[in-house]
């Protein structure tokens, strides 16, 4: 027996000890395994271009690297100053969002559902909706509910009646209820958070669901900001609020969720917190610009904002130099305000660690995936670095991009290989077939380094196995440089890994590099 | 901390009372009416815990609980690591879900095992209007091609299916025969059915009867020599290696586990358990049906058991061996021994840490009582517990068996009620899932989750015990709750902002 009270071991060592080595190697017989020697021939066969084929030729989704609309809505609803998403649907699908959020941010995530089942599935799920807003109202105070949908969708409720006809069974007295129509079914997270972002602009804008009247956009010198889904959040749009600071640029930031997740552990719980206010959102009409951090996030939104007279520009997710520049350039040509120098002086120094760097990094090849704004984020700047961006995968990116379209047709980076509406047994064939010195990706690309050896540098989203990164920015020449630094971090670390054979390869293992 | 410990049972009871009153008032007068039913204070003696369960959520609420996916896929089915199972439907359900319980198991992932890959057919709109049986038929082709070593395939349904009509039961059938017999099963667990987790471990039952069970032939060679001993772990989903630090325990005491439902399981497993001679249930809840199943159709008895922590394991340790011969009822007695030194090393270590301490439980299946043994092990006591998805048979198995008397009992606890009963509580720890861990930590309220062992485990046996003491001490004992106010703010209670 292993265990010890002094020493207690958990399931990293209990299991590998003799008594549970042989018990496991005894319980083979119960289970019909495969003979080891074909399991191997198997694996190999995964590894070959023939299989490659096979796999892309495929309708079936192994490990895809996105998720459905209604996290999106949750994800941007959360972003408004008091604002509880309800969810018209099955309640387990609200289970999901909050735990997934959670698990991400380590923080609580607040959203009900309107625990739609089979008689609802029937009858329609009106009478769900009007007791479950009465409820959410009495329970949670919430000065905005945000409804979208998911199950709903199949079968076809009208929000848009529902929510009238609840009003006026008196369900929700005070609080504004903007809705937007999320099916699971149609795009991913990033749809999701784009539809409900215009619903809610749309409620406040064009006469709260024909309770008030139009608002009528009177221009002044502020600018919108819409963050996009983003799993670094919190920090990138703190930085966003700093930079804007700095230029002493008017603002509002849209669906601002940085507070919300990431509040302080202090003997109170807040559900809400920060966010960006009803009237602010509101107000929003008359600004001078609206700027989008991510294209593909907000390909509904903008459009809407530019019919209203405002200036809309969009970025893709704007990491290290080029991109950074080309941010600022933007806001102080919109604003008329000059970039100060701290802000060149900050763009000097992610040079300077660059060029500091570039040795180790020029001519690497790495693999990146996620959501096509990240990716293309990540690849413009690994362009900057020198590195290769080999395969750029996005599971997502056919929904933005087109069916046939490559990811990146018309960026300035040439024909990038990108591969829009792939998944990550798609990724695992790339991997094998073209190898690769980094993979950039979230979580669920540990399987890809642990099958295919390849080291994974963890951005995106979810990440649920390290803990903190999505309080630190990766936008801004701040961003870049923490992007810069867990490169570095993971090549150092790879390098030394390789050269730590003691009489072996232990020349190389040096302290200087 | 602990108000409840210096205070009557008597004086509890008219608090717990009085908050259960408090807590109602937030509602409309219909919600109120139906939520009053579902909380209560319970009172010795009597042989159930007096709250309805098993009944719809209501709207709005911020219900914890899950949906029938989750509780086929997510629970029963899941771990099952030999068989592909394909979430079918829109790519959500399957994402959310993918690799989060932590069913441990052993094999090649991705050649011959499959537990950690997310399999979906990715609905789309077309799918939706014209039917995704088109599509479930070149997804279970593909599947073949591209592992050819998984042993079999299970259809899990997410809502739409069920609203599109389609009909998997056919393709499943059809597709079976082309590949020689193959076990393909089709569930029929859409997250609208029922009213909650529950009903998709029974429907996920059902399709082990239907489709497991009444297609194996009756004249089957069995795979192996059957002893005497022969008996199927039922109920155990190896988290964190749960149901390993069980086998071990059992395999000891001299029985043969030729089956576990359905951590580290396989197709052949589940199929050879009509051979076994008893059956033995960790979680009641999710898997009585097949066990009752079992009973009438090849007359295996089965028996409910709870290895966590040490009074509970002897107890069924010694139940366990009560169903066999002298042999296995000295080679319990012989475990037991064995691990009493270790018993009394890790209480010696962690008792004087924790005793004293109180303990409120919300979680599934059979933790909710069935970790109140482990917690008054360590000299704990669980001041309140409810359920996420059990019925009546679960309170009255509590009822007659773990609570004490006046332990607040609420189930389908929304968010708001479990707030406000930590908050008056206040415990020295919430056991719970992951959607209130950060909840109750930002309160200043030390947090263990509870469905999936954080990032640790395993709990049950002997060994497990330790791991759970350790835990417990590290939650409760972290030097950071003595540091979340600001030394310049007066320090106060765990307080909520909604709805104040």
């Amino acid at each position: 027996m292993a265990q010890s009270a002094d020493h207690v071991l958990d399931h990293l060592e209990l299991f590998r000890g003799p008594e549970y080595q042989q018990m496991l190697a005894d319980k083979k017989m119960f289970e019909n395994p495969r003979d080891p020697a074909e399991v191997e021939r198997i694996r190999a066969v995964t590894k070959t271009p023939e299989y490659r084929e096979k796999n892309f030729a495929e309708a079936l989704a192994v490990n895809p690297a996105k998720a459905c609309q209604p996290l999106g809505a949750v994800f941007v609803s959360v972003g408004f100053e008091g604002t509880l998403p309800f969810v018209h649907g099955s309640q387990g699908c609200v289970a999901y969002y909050r735990s997934h959020l959670s698990r991400h941010f380590k923080e609580p995530s607040s959203c009900v559902s309107s625990s739609m089942t089979e008689d609802a599935a029937v009858f329609g799920g009106l009478n769900n909706m009007i007791d479950g807003l009465a409820n959410s109202y009495n329970m949670y105070k919430p000065k905005m509910i945000c409804s979208t949908t998911c199950m709903a969708e199949v079968i076809g409720d009208d929000l848009n009646a529902f929510i009238k006809t609840s009003k006026e069974k008196g369900s929700v007295r005070r609080s504004s209820t903007p809705f937007a129509h999320t099916p699971a079914f149609v795009g991913s997270h990033v749809t999701g958070y784009d539809n409900a972002l215009k619903g809610i602009l749309e409620h406040f804008w064009n006469g709260k669901a024909g309770t008030a009247p139009k608002l009528e956009r009177k221009p002044n010198e502020a600018i919108n900001i819409i963050g996009g889904f983003d799993g670094n959040t919190v920090g990138n749009l703190r930085e966003i609020k700093r930079i804007l600071a700095l230029m002493g640029i008017k603002h509002t930031i849209l669906a601002d969720n940085s507070e919300v997740f990431d509040t302080p552990t202090d003997g109170e719980f807040r559900m809400y917190d920060g966010g960006t206010h009803v009237e602010d959102t509101a107000n929003a009409i008359h600004a001078k610009a609206t700027i989008s951090m991510q294209q593909w996030c907000t390909e509904k939104t903008l459009p809407f904002v530019s019919e209203h007279g405002q200036d809309v520009v969009s970025f893709n997710y704007p990491v290290g130099v080029s991109a950074t520049d080309d941010l600022l350039v933007a806001l102080s040509r919109i604003s008329g305000k000059e970039i100060p120098e701290q802000l060149a002086r900050e763009r000097g120094r992610l040079v300077d660690a660059i060029a500091d760097s570039s040795a180790h990094i020029h001519g690497k090849k790495f693999a990146i995936y996620g959501d096509p704004d990240l990716c293309y984020g990540l690849a413009a700047f690994l362009l900057e670095l020198g590195a290769e961006p080999t395969h750029v995968l996005s599971t997502n990116g056919n929904n933005v991009a087109g069916e046939n379209a490559t990811l990146f047709a018309g960026s300035p980076f040439g024909e990038l290989p990108a591969y829009p509406g792939r998944d990550l047994w798609h990724m695992r064939s790339l991997l094998f077939t073209e190898p690769v010195d980094f993979l950039i990706g979230n979580t669920h690309g540990k399987y890809l380094e642990r099958d295919t050896g390849t080291p994974l540098i963890r951005i995106g989203f979810p990440i649920f196995d390290r803990h903190h990164h999505h309080r630190f920015p990766v936008w801004g020449y701040q961003g870049g440089l923490n992007v810069l630094v867990k490169i570095l971090d993971k090549i150092f670390d790879e390098i030394d890994k390789k050269t730590s054979v003691l009489g072996k390869t232990d020349y190389s293992f040096d302290i200087i590099r | 901390m602990s108000l409840a410990t210096t205070q009557s049972i008597a004086e509890i009871r008219a608090r717990n009372k009085e908050l259960i009153e408090e807590v109602l008032k937030v509602y409309p007068e219909k919600t109120a009416k139906r939520r009053a039913k579902h909380l209560n204070v319970h009172q010795a003696g009597k042989s159930d815990c007096g709250v309805k369960s098993n009944i719809k959520s209501i709207p709005g609420v911020m219900t914890i609980r899950g949906c029938a996916y989750a509780g086929s896929k997510g629970v029963v089915w899941g771990p099952i690591k030999d068989m592909v199972h394909i979430s079918h439907g829109p790519v959500g359900c399957g994402q959310y879900s993918w690799g989060s319980r932590r069913n441990y198991y052993v094999g090649t992932t991705g050649v011959d095992s499959f537990v950690t890959l997310q399999f979906t057919s990715d609905f789309q709109e077309k799918d939706i209007v014209f039917g995704g049986d088109k599509k479930l038929i070149k997804v279970l082709d593909e599947i073949q091609e591209l592992f050819p070593l998984n042993n079999g395939i299970t259809i899990q349904s997410e809502c739409p299916i069920g609203l599109i009509g389609d009909d998997i039961e056919a393709v499943s059938r059809s597709k079976s025969k082309e590949y020689g017999g193959k076990t393909i099963v089709p569930v029929r667990c859409e997250g609208f059915r029922g009213v909650s987790q529950s009903l998709g471990h029974h429907i996920a039952n059902d399709a082990v009867r239907d489709w497991i069970f009444d297609k194996l032939e009756p004249e089957g060679e069995p795979k192996f020599q059957p002893t005497p001993y022969d008996v199927a772990i039922i109920g155990d989903y190896n988290i964190g290696g749960d149901a390993w630090s069980s086998r071990i325990l059992l395999e000891e005491m001299g029985l043969r586990v030729i089956a576990q439902w359905s951590g580290d399981g396989s197709l052949a497993e589940l199929e050879a358990t009509p051979k076994a001679k008893l059956n033995i249930l960790h979680c009641y809840r999710s898997m009585n049906y097949i066990s009752r199943h079992m009973e009438e159709k090849f007359g295996i008895p089965w028996c409910e058991y709870n290895f966590f922590g040490p009074s509970k394991i002897a107890e069924s340790l010694r139940k366990i061996a009560g169903y066999f011969d002298d042999k296995i009822k000295e080679g319990a007695e012989r475990v037991i021994e064995k691990y009493q030194p270790l018993v009394d090393a890790v209480i010696a270590k962690y008792r004087p840490r924790l005793e004293g301490k109180t303990v409120m439980l919300y979680v599934g299946g059979l933790r909710p009582r069935h970790v109140i043994g482990a917690y008054e092990d360590l000299g704990m006591e669980v001041v309140g517990t409810g359920y996420e998805f059990g019925h009546n048979d679960d309170y009255q198995r509590t009822a007659q068996h773990y609570v004490k008397d006046s332990t607040l009992i609420y189930d389908d606890v929304n968010g708001y009620e479990f707030e406000r009963f930590v908050e008056k509580v206040q415990p020295d720890l919430v056991g719970s899932g992951i959607k209130e861990k950060y909840v109750f930590q930002k309160m200043g309220v030390p947090f263990p989750e509870m469905h999936s062992w954080d990032y640790s485990g395993p709990y049950h046996g002997y060994d497990g015990f330790a791991i759970f003491a350790r835990d417990m001490d590290m939650a409760v004992n972290s030097p950071i709750w003595k540091k979340t106010k600001a030394p310049w703010k007066e320090a106060a209670k765990p307080k909520l902002l909604a709805a104040e």
